[in-house]
């Protein structure tokens, strides 16, 4: 019975989305619709075939892993995707050409970087945390995914929204709000697929059969929470037209503002900072083979950083319309913050004391603790430029994109490499990886990559902003926009270089995955009897 | 702008306070008596139950927590 309401729904989005694909007002809202219809029909296809078929039973003695190994492959695949977009657009600002003519209005850097941080933050950052909390909750719970196939719902409606968001970039469907560009019906779309993650998630922490909820599980909980409100609250618009893509948002003026960085800080405070901590608070003591370093630290982390996160967003809007008081209480907020990152960061690299020796033996761990390293230099960097008088500096210039990045890259990027290594073995019940080698290749590449990055960022973004404002003897600007751009040259070749580097060991990371997974047989289990020899 | 007035008020001192009242409520209870030993037994919670689910007739929540 439940299978035909399923196929009932199923056709009746097919139909829907046809008919509103053949009304379709603008391009990306047709193209919208067909991926809708597609994507609709394939699952009706999928469940039709299966009907009258016994209905597997799910075993609550065994974790469920199918979507998170879907998960890891996605987290890889979006990655490089990620990373190549971000090459690309490095060379179109560093090589002005190869903003192609014939591609004009589609491949042009203005269309292309949404892609790419949509691409970087979004697809391999987001499914790298559903994966991971999938897996560390049922872990840490001891008990089986809550929910059924509502796991399955959340991966493929997660690639739903992110097939969604970037062909609606390209095709140049934008709220033009930070990253919060996906117009409505890709919101209200993700809105769906983020509730049933937050179901699946609670819902398994619920069931716990564990009496303690772990403290990544807390992370992870206020990632979900967190990131809930921020997209509802930034996103509230009305859609012109029901067959359209655009839509004119409520707020206006300096409240718009001040909700977007309050949105777009705690992207970066909930997104890509608890999220990433409770991979930290799992992932580093499961290689490391310790516990970690102190509970009560880390659990002190957890609120402080809760707190005072929400609070830092208006250090975005320095010298804006936003009223002074409220720039101060961003910034003093921005510089609190300072402590709690750093406990944590002193939590996850502690907890490597008595096992330091592993740094020499294991690329993995190498790769997580320079993750945290890179953590803390971010979170160090971030308060400084919240100040007014530096941000009066470095506001608006290269400093800010270095800063991004050192972040991203170092900190977000490296967990999750270390992660995915840690994760692929495991999930395919494999021995260990293809080749450790290649793992320090990679660590290598990614390191020298952020390295160059983010010195070639530093660098220009301070000359930007000292030629910004340097005035001649009659309080004249000596520099015009140009001439800064034409210094920045170098600098920029130096970062597209860098931005290679990482990419080029990302794709050595999705080799060495695909050959742990495809080279060896499934480990023995334990058990099977061993000849004598 | 009364409205406002109010407004600011509360968000700058009545919630502030009270936020801040909580988070060091939070870290005194961290350190109460007999928290070590909890703790500790939290921070060894990821290395048990890898491979499957804890068995429902292993050890249920609530004798597992009287148990300690």
């Amino acid at each position: 019975m439940w299978d035909y309401i399923k196929l009932a729904v199923l056709g009746g989005i097919v139909v829907v989305a046809a008919v509103a694909a053949s009304m379709a007002r603008d391009l990306p809202y047709l193209v919208h619709m067909l991926a809708i219809m597609l994507a609709s029909a394939i699952t009706f296809i999928w469940v039709l075939r299966r009907i009258g078929e016994p209905v597997p039973v799910a075993n609550e003695n065994e974790y469920m892993d199918g979507p998170i190994r879907y998960g890891v492959i996605a987290t890889a695949f979006w990655g490089v995707i990620g990373f190549l977009a971000g090459v690309f657009i490095a060379a179109q600002l560093t090589w002005p050409q190869l903003n192609f003519e014939w591609a004009q209005g589609y491949l042009n850097f203005g269309r292309l970087r949404p892609l790419h941080t949509s691409a970087v933050i979004f697809a391999f950052g987001g499914n790298a945390l559903i994966a991971s909390a999938f897996y560390v909750v049922q872990r840490t719970s001891a008990a089986r995914l809550w929910g059924g196939g509502l796991a399955w719902f959340v991966f493929w409606g997660y690639q739903l929204f992110i097939v969604m968001a970037a062909t609606g970039y390209v095709l140049g469907s934008t709220q033009g709000n930070e990253y919060a560009e996906p117009e409505w019906l890709a919101d209200l779309w993700l809105t769906i697929v983020w509730v049933a993650f937050l179901l699946v998630f609670m819902g398994t922490i619920i069931k716990r059969r564990e009496p303690h909820i772990y403290v990544a599980n807390w992370f992870y909980m206020a990632f979900i929470i967190t990131v809930a409100m921020l997209h509802i609250v930034n996103n509230v618009s009305i859609p012109v037209s029901l067959l359209g893509s655009k839509s004119v948002p409520v707020w206006s003026g300096v409240q718009s503002a001040m909700i977007q960085w309050w949105y777009g800080h705690n992207a970066v405070g909930f997104f890509l900072t608890a999220g990433f901590l409770g991979m930290m608070y799992y992932f580093i003591p499961k290689q490391a083979e310790r516990p970690v370093y102190s509970y009560k630290l880390s659990i002190m982390h957890f609120w402080a950083l809760i707190f005072l996160y929400i609070w830092a967003g208006p250090h975005h809007l320095h010298y804006t319309a936003l009223p002074d008081w409220a720039q101060t209480l961003g910034m003093t907020f921005s510089i609190m913050l300072w402590m709690p990152s750093w406990g944590g960061m002193i939590n996850g690299l502690m907890t490597l004391s008595g096992a330091w020796d592993k740094l020499r033996t294991d690329p993995i761990i190498r790769m997580m603790v320079v993750a945290v390293g890179f953590y803390g230099m971010a979170t160090f960097e971030g308060p400084m430029m919240s100040i007014r008088a530096v941000n009066s500096l470095s506001h608006y210039t290269d400093w800010t994109v270095g800063h991004v990045h050192s972040a991203a890259l170092g900190w977000n990027g490296m967990i999750t490499f270390g992660m995915l290594y840690y994760l692929v073995p495991k999930l395919w019940k494999r021995d260990g990886l293809y080749s450790l080698r290649l793992v320090s290749w990679h660590f290598w590449l990614a390191t020298i990559g952020i390295v160059l990055y983010a010195a070639s960022m530093w660098v220009t973004g301070i000359m930007e902003g000292l030629m910004w404002r340097e005035v001649d003897a009659q309080g004249f600007l000596v520099n015009s926009f140009a001439d800064t751009v034409a210094a920045k040259y170098p600098m920029y070749v130096v970062r597209t270089l860098g931005g290679t580097l990482f990419l080029i060991g990302g794709v050595i990371m999705c080799y060495n995955l695909w050959k742990t997974v495809v080279g060896s047989s499934e480990r023995k289990p334990a058990t099977s009897p061993v000849p004598a020899e | 702008m009364e409205i406002y007035d109010t407004l600011r008020y509360f968000i700058s001192i009545v919630s502030l306070v009270a936020m801040f009242a909580l988070f060091i409520g939070v870290a005194l209870f961290l350190f109460r008596p007999g928290s070590k030993k909890i703790h500790r037994d939290s921070s060894q919670m990821i290395f048990r139950n890898e491979d499957k689910p804890m068995a429902a007739d292993d050890a249920p929540r609530s004798e597992k927590q009287e148990a300690r």
